[in-house]
């Protein structure tokens, strides 16, 4: 029988010939991730477990990104209980504030996960390693204090979707966060619950590492187990000066089952914006009225890779970012960081307005570094759109791409790079 | 144990940032968690909601984050059970692994109205409304979930595992 290429990485990690959805399996896993909120729920029951150390010191990730810098005294020792937590135990892969960035921007980055990897991480997030041809799931707390001492996690194997996008005709503002939120809008926030996405297509192929990073990382928000792409040769160059252990290309067979296929044109989607308050509420961008906002945010673990800086770079240069706007921008690690200041990247935004910030999954989630107020409105191109996600449970968020976002900055409301004149 | 209590109703789609914003992930401490309970969603319920008492909801109930404080804050709030017509995925791991009783009835979902009286067997996955006398069926939960609650969570489960040398 066939298998997918879900399919064939969990057998391989359970140690199997071969596994069907609906199994439950016990399966190795190759790296587990915890940030700063999670973590700490994660050792204290971890401690409670009773093992003296845990199953691997290099195969476990600890990423202080979510209230770090430190933003209150409560977050401080969260970090601390996690900092001293990777100490103890000698964790290699601890990053600290300076040296650290958003977790799912900085593990591909490091080649800390891999083609053919099983990885599970305190935090939804966790399936952009699918762009990597890895397995790639969210977890909880209780789930990575398991795994931390066993280096195992029980999982059952999900179904498969395929989701095939055909033509190479782009719309020139279209990236990867559009084709995920016209994903989303056609199958909604729970359409592929409990299931694994698979991408597919020419335009799939065609797309950059940092275009396929986004949309895995959006496979949750449809309610994906993962979302997952067979790595090639744009996974191979990626990883070229990065991985510092064997991998494994996987793909599914001809013959594998998928319990549903959705098949789109590329020429049916333009850049796409996703209003209050679920990321299925997408409308293309050619039909969002008028919807002034009060801020922009260009980052998270969603869009704050290089490709994405540069995409708002593009928008902003020589431009001044609206008087009613804030635009804060927040590159995803100290790397792209660096490397939008070589470009001179950050030069164009200081120069139209924004504030730069050092990496911080911050107002992603409403944790610090752009809250918004009562009844504020604000274009961001991170994940989530939800009641309060960026503040008051009054505020609104809009999800799009970077150019749109660097564009609405400009213009004072929802727009595309087109009307910047 | 038989679960007993009234019904609080939220519709589809409960996201985590609804059961327990961000802007109080600076704690894990489950008794503060449980003070902000769904207060996004319904600022009366984290002041109003009393022990044993139910939430019932619609479809991808804990929907978003992976974060383990929605469903340890509606445990330390003393909710009974959770009923929904489906959980998000993460929230339904979590649920079991933290020990809070879940069940998935759409049935349940669609019929059970606010302030009804429900009991729910749990050994069977039988709901009952006492208000509206109404029987409805949950989703049998997978063997090894059951094995899971038989040992009191994941945690004792792992520690019966390592003491064994399993």
């Amino acid at each position: 029988m066939g298998m997918t290429i879900t399919e064939k990485i969990l057998a391989a990690h359970a140690g199997r010939n071969e596994v069907q959805p609906g199994e439950l399996i016990n399966a190795r896993i190759d790296l587990a991730l915890a940030n700063d909120i999670t973590a700490p729920v994660a050792i204290r029951e971890f401690n409670r477990i009773g093992v003296e150390q845990v199953f691997d010191r290099n195969r476990i990730a600890l990423v202080p990104d979510h209230f770090t810098p430190n933003k209150d005294i409560k977050s401080a020792e969260q970090a601390r209980t996690m900092r001293e937590f990777a100490r103890r135990f000698g964790i290699t892969h601890y990053f600290e504030v300076g040296r650290m960035g958003i977790e799912h921007c900085l593990l591909p980055q490091e080649g800390l996960v891999l083609p053919g990897d099983l990885v599970i991480g305190a935090d939804s997030h966790t399936c952009t390693y699918g762009a990597l041809g890895a397995f790639a799931t969210g977890v909880g707390s209780t789930d990575l204090a398991a795994a931390m001492a066993t280096g195992e996690v029980w999982l059952r194997v999900p179904e498969t979707i395929k989701v095939i996008i055909n033509g190479t005709n782009w719309n020139k503002w279209v990236g990867g966060k559009d084709l995920i939120l016209y994903l989303i809008g056609k199958i909604g926030v729970d359409g592929a619950l409990y299931k694994a996405i698979e991408f597919t297509g020419e335009t799939i192929s065609a797309l950059s590492m940092d275009g396929r990073l986004t949309m895995a990382n959006m496979a949750i928000e449809a309610g994906a187990k993962n979302g997952i792409f067979a790595p090639d040769e744009k996974t191979r160059a990626y990883l070229e000066r990065r991985a510092r252990r064997p991998y494994k290309f996987y793909s599914s067979d001809e013959e594998a089952c998928y319990c549903e296929v959705y098949e789109f044109d590329l020429g049916d989607i333009e850049p796409q914006v996703a209003f209050p308050h679920l990321p299925e509420n997408t409308r293309p961008l050619s039909e969002v009225g008028t919807v002034s906002i009060d801020q922009a945010v260009i980052g998270s673990c969603t869009n704050g890779r290089i490709e994405d800086l540069r995409a708002a770079a593009q928008v902003l240069r020589g431009r001044k970012v609206n008087s009613n706007v804030r635009l804060i921008i927040i590159p995803g690690t100290q790397e792209i960081y660096l490397q939008a200041l070589t470009e001179g990247l950050i030069e164009v935004f200081i120069e139209a307005g924004a504030a730069v910030s050092t990496p911080t999954c911050g107002p992603c989630l409403g944790g610090h570094m752009g809250i918004l107020a009562k009844g504020e409105k604000a274009v961001s191109t991170t994940n989530r759109n939800f009641v309060g996600r960026m503040g008051h449970p009054e505020s609104e968020i809009y999800l799009s791409n970077p150019a749109v976002a660097a564009a609405s900055a400009i213009l004072g409301r929802l727009a595309g790079p087109e009307e910047v004149k | 144990m038989i679960i007993r209590g009234r019904a609080w109703k939220f519709g589809d789609d409960v996201d985590t940032d609804a059961i327990i914003p961000a802007r109080y992930l600076n704690t894990s401490d489950p008794a503060e968690l449980a003070g902000h309970c769904l207060e996004d969603a319904d600022p009366d319920f984290p002041k109003e909601v009393k022990p044993g008492e139910i939430i019932v909801a619609g479809k991808n109930f804990g929907c978003g984050s992976s974060r383990e404080h929605a469903p340890l804050a509606i445990k330390a709030a003393g909710l009974g059970a959770v009923v929904a017509a489906s959980f998000a995925r993460i929230f339904y791991r979590n649920a079991f692994n933290i020990g809070l009783p879940i069940f998935e009835s759409p049935e349940a979902a669609e019929r059970i109205r606010k302030d009804d009286q429900i009991k729910i067997d749990p050994d069977h996955g039988r709901i009952y409304n006492l208000t509206l006398n109404e029987e409805y069926q949950a989703t049998a939960i997978p063997s090894f979930m059951q094995e899971l609650l038989a040992a009191g969570g994941l945690i004792n489960y792992v520690r019966q595992k390592v003491k064994n040398g399993v």
